[in-house]
């Protein structure tokens, strides 16, 4: 059983989270650094490219890397401030075990010993309950590299079927839907189509404060005449001067996508050709939205119907256009719904696989792409392959020299694998670059099944809160302590350089996992001296499949800047190729090995599929005990759960704390007044935090953003409801009630970022 | 000849990310201190915000109210940070400058200020805050690329402060095809203002009824 290390002065004093600031070699102005290192940003899916200055083992700043094409020495806050988190006094450098009875919670203890206690540990509770008393949870943040060889490892080393990874959190409605619609799981077209677009719809992303860099392309597609339409129920800085803001209530947006496409089918804004020679299923969808009029639509969504009206008539109008979205659609209890909804209006107007003519989701984390492309999610094998799928495990198989039938099945959800601890199924853990604790929903459910595990390690840099309740802690790499790959948003699949040496007994993590299967005596497989060699491997495994990594080499990533999958090493007649990789997807007469040339689409028949979407409420609609609804997102000085940028003084500073967004109207009905103390309770759990009064909201919601811990963790109120198909929880919609506050008790304990 | 490249602020464009505030705290010359600020201009009603960096005025007011005659301009133009053996750290220049641009460091008894980063731009780099700069609300380039570029917009440099008309070496983006206009005070004066949606009212808390609007 493990139990979590309190908060003391002592565990904070030594684990932090303090604030790194400039100082030393970081501040001296006369200080020529040794090296400028090109690497990429190490916190969102954008993967902007950035330079960081080196002195000795330490970053000491950074260079805009004006070259490179994406983001052309463009950074937002978190960019610029990220070498802050290299030589930081709260970083993990040696091997830690949980000890009770030191104030501080832990005792450093030598690296081997570490991994042997790990080794049998595992050995004892997989002989006790079998292999899948032993689950993987991992993070999208690694390398495509680390994220394959975790796969591997789950599967081949330890055998168990349960692994999944904090994606779940993020981009599989996406995923799920575009698996539906078009047979892949990526962005269709690289950035420079935005600003060709003629209308740029952007359905529930704060593009501003969660892809920063992506707002220079809507911006650029404005200047070029294009009206701009913005979906959320914020009024978000992007929104601010967009041409059209609809407001939707959280949670309607498949009723949004229905209205739309009853509109254009109502005034034939069709693409007759392009539905009938390129898509199948139009008519069931028609037929599906005939009931959805404008004054329902207005009613459900909580438009004004005119804006309704105003939309369709953009979009339906359009000769080109972009249509992109992001979690504010995705992450509901019918996020994947809210998806196919959005691309039935992309497929009913045919634009889409030409230049200006687009459609993506915007990747949340670093590696969202990449990392969910080649085996860490519970149903998926290298190469977006099927885990269930014969051939598709047999070509895994013979790559990792095992038989198909050893090859674990499917496995369940990362939230599913938690309440499998509840249930006795999962009696020990391992956890990478995930931080549970503070990110899923329902914090003190997950707090339970922590608790409950029999043995629990955790690898990470810092001691990430459910890091607190590991009984082992192992020292992982930063980013810029390791090279590798990872795929943008776009699909560009570009490398990470190392810039400096893991301090101390901190290992690049494929390192530990492969000491790990040393010490289980399973180390075949698990040999690699270097990630280069585990990309190798990576390109013949994903050869073949939808994600085809084949042709790519560091070499040439390197040489051209990225370069887009679906890359193949040959050509349809198996002939050796050099692919220059593919930006745009889906452009007419494109071949791909599902359609082989039977049209753009990856379908056996080339042909895009139309979705029914229906339109369902939230699991947790408001009633007169939780009247007002809760949404959540981010701040564009944080990310995530917070365990690397609440270390960042200066980006901790421009943003300490989670503000309660509330209208007016609402906080003149409870009393409360800009600054106040303010709780939000729900049926899971209750939190305190300052309000901030704001005519940029809805009247009937409140926003806070999630990337604090513990007391101030809004995910102690969200609700664990999951889409059913992509199985993300339902971040964006629960019912809370609101009542101004006291001063709560951690304001004078902890530190802003604590 | 090589254009020359210019300076433009476009608060149309700014999402308020405060990335060239961080990036200019990360600027060799001055570690630690950002020359620059972001402003809410009401939270409550908006999230509009704006960039604000030195708009090196051709005459400068900092300058004209220095007593120690500690700032300078440069050859080409720039406003320089003001000379710290001279700087007496009075704070004229702070109080005087229309724009809100100097700060004064306390711990430092000087006054610093953006110079463009001529650090940057005299080795062919751009300034840093309009390098990062995420959504181009801070650009610095050729007038000729401005005018490509920026079809809803045109580049500015004059300002009015009551009577005093400033010019700019750093030029501000206004919607194209609008001339300069100036506020006759008497518009907000009568009680039904003729023409627009103005709802100006300085001399009640009221809102003023406006004619034709509901």
């Amino acid at each position: 059983m493990t139990i979590e290390a309190p908060t003391t002065s002592e565990l904070l004093a030594k684990f932090g989270p303090l604030r790194a600031y400039q100082s030393g070699d970081r501040l001296d102005t006369s200080l020529d650094p040794d090296r400028l290192v090109k690497t990429h940003c190490c916190f969102c899916g954008q993967q902007c490219g950035i330079q960081l200055k080196v002195k000795g083992n330490s970053v000491i700043g950074f260079e805009p890397w004006t070259e490179f094409p994406f983001n052309k020495g463009m950074l937002c806050p978190k960019g610029i401030r990220r070498y802050l988190q290299n030589s930081h006094h709260d970083r993990l450098t040696s091997a830690h075990v949980r000890d009770q009875t030191r104030p501080d919670g832990f005792r450093a203890v030598p690296y081997p010993e570490a991994i042997g206690r790990v080794a049998s540990e595992i050995q004892r509770i997989q002989s006790t309950y079998g292999n899948d008393a032993f689950g993987v949870l991992g993070g999208a943040s690694m390398t495509t590299e680390k994220c394959y060889l975790l796969g591997k490892f789950a599967r081949v080393c330890l055998k168990t079927r349960y692994i999944d990874y904090n994606g779940r959190l993020c981009m599989v409605s996406a995923g799920a839907a575009n698996k539906k619609a078009f047979g892949i799981d990526r962005a269709g077209n690289p950035s420079s189509d935005i600003p060709l677009a003629d209308v740029v719809w952007i359905g529930g992303a704060n593009v501003a404060e969660c892809a920063p860099i992506t707002t220079s392309y809507i911006w650029q597609a404005r200047e070029n005449g294009a009206r701009i339409i913005n979906v959320d129920p914020r009024i978000t800085p992007l929104a601010r001067t967009c041409d059209l803001v609809l407001p939707i209530k959280p949670g309607r947006d498949a009723a949004l996508y229905a209205g739309i496409l009853h509109l254009m089918i109502e005034n034939d804004w069709l693409d007759h050709d392009f539905i009938q020679n390129h898509t199948v299923g139009f008519d069931v969808v028609a037929a599906s939205v005939k009931d959805w009029t404008p004054r329902k639509t207005a009613e459900v969504t909580g438009i004004a119907e005119k804006a309704i009206r105003q939309a369709a008539e953009w979009w339906g109008t359009a000769k080109t256009s972009y249509l992109m979205h992001a979690r504010g659609m995705e992450q509901h209890s019918q996020g994947v719904m809210h998806v196919l909804g959005a691309i039935n209006i992309v497929l009913a107007s045919g634009r889409i696989g030409r230049p200006g003519c687009g459609y993506s989701t915007i990747t949340g984390q670093g590696n969202g792409q990449g990392g969910r492309e080649h085996g860490q999610k519970c149903d998926q094998l290298p190469g977006a392959r099927d885990i269930e799928n014969p051939e598709h495990r047999k070509h895994i198989a013979a790559i990792w020299g095992v038989r198909e039938e050893e090859l674990p099945h499917a496995g369940v959800d990362c939230y599913e694998l938690l309440r499998k601890v509840e249930t006795g199924e999962i009696r020990g853990l391992l956890c990478w670059s995930f931080n549970p604790f503070v990110s899923l929903p329902d914090n003190d459910f997950v707090r339970r099944m922590l608790e409950k595990l029999e043995f629990f390690v955790c690898i990470d840099f810092f001691l990430s809160e459910t890091g607190r309740f590991a009984d082992v802690v192992l020292p992982g790499s930063q980013h810029e302590e390791d090279e590798g790959t990872v795929c943008s948003t776009e699909g560009r699949v570009i490398k990470i350089n190392k810039a400096v040496d893991p301090p101390g007994d901190a290992k690049q993590d494929w390192r530990i996992l492969q000491d790990i299967a040393g010490a289980l005596g399973r180390e075949r497989g698990f040999t690699f001296d270097s990630p280069r060699a585990i990309f190798e491997e990576l390109r013949r495994a994903s050869a073949g499949g939808v994600a085809d990594y084949s042709g790519i080499t560091y070499e040439k990533i390197e040489d051209r800047q990225g370069i887009f999958w679906p890359c193949p090493a040959t050509d349809r007649e198996g002939q050796p190729v050099d692919h220059p990789g593919t930006p745009r997807l889906f452009e007419p007469g494109s071949w791909n090995p599902v359609a082989k040339g039977a049209g753009p689409f990856y379908f056996p028949d080339g042909k895009a599929h139309f979705n029914l979407a229906s339109y369902a409420p939230p699991t947790e609609d408001v009633d007169d005990d939780y009247p007002v609804i809760l949404t959540t997102g981010r701040t564009v000085n944080m990310f995530l759960s917070g365990n690397q940028t609440r270390r960042i003084g200066p980006l901790v500073d421009q943003y300490p704390e989670p503000l309660l967004e509330l209208h007016p109207v609402l906080a003149q009905k409870h009393g409360i007044a800009d600054t106040d103390w303010v709780t939000v309770e729900s049926r899971r759990g209750a939190i305190t935090v300052r309000c901030q009064v704001v005519t940029t909201i809805r009247p009937d919601v409140v926003f806070v953003p999630y990337h604090w811990s513990g007391a101030k963790s809004i995910n102690r109120v969200t609700i664990a409801a999951q889409d059913p198909i992509s199985k993300i929880p339902e971040y964006k919609v629960c019912a809370v009630r609101i009542r101004k506050a006291e001063e709560p008790e951690y304001a004078k304990r902890l530190e802003s970022q604590q | 000849m090589i254009a020359e490249m210019e300076f433009f602020v476009d608060p149309h464009r700014c999402i308020g990310c405060h990335a060239c505030e961080h990036a200019c705290a990360e600027c060799e010359t001055h570690k630690g201190q950002s020359m620059i600020h972001i402003e809410y201009v009401d939270r409550s009603t908006s999230v509009q915000t704006v960039p604000v960096v030195c708009m090196h005025c051709d005459s400068p007011t900092c300058a004209d109210v220095c007593p120690a005659d500690a700032i300078k301009r440069s050859a080409d133009g720039r406003v320089m940070t003001a000379r710290k053996p001279r700087c007496i750290g009075c704070s004229n220049c702070v109080l005087a400058c229309p724009f809100g641009v100097p700060k004064m460091m306390t711990e430092l008894e000087l006054m610093m200020k953006c110079d463009m980063c001529y650090d940057r731009t005299s080795t062919g780099r751009k300034p840093m805050c309009a390098t990062v700069c995420p959504s181009e609300a801070l650009f610095f380039a050729t007038r000729a690329e401005v005018e490509l570029r920026r079809g809803r917009s045109r580049p500015s440099n004059e300002f009015k402060f009551g009577d005093q008309t400033i010019t700019t070496k750093v030029n501000m983006m206004v919607p194209r095809g609008r001339t300069q206009t100036h506020l006759d005070v008497t518009a907000a004066m009568h009680e039904k203002p003729v023409g627009g949606l103005m709802a100006l009212n300085i001399l009640s808390n009221e809102p003023i009824p406006v004619e034709g609007a509901s």
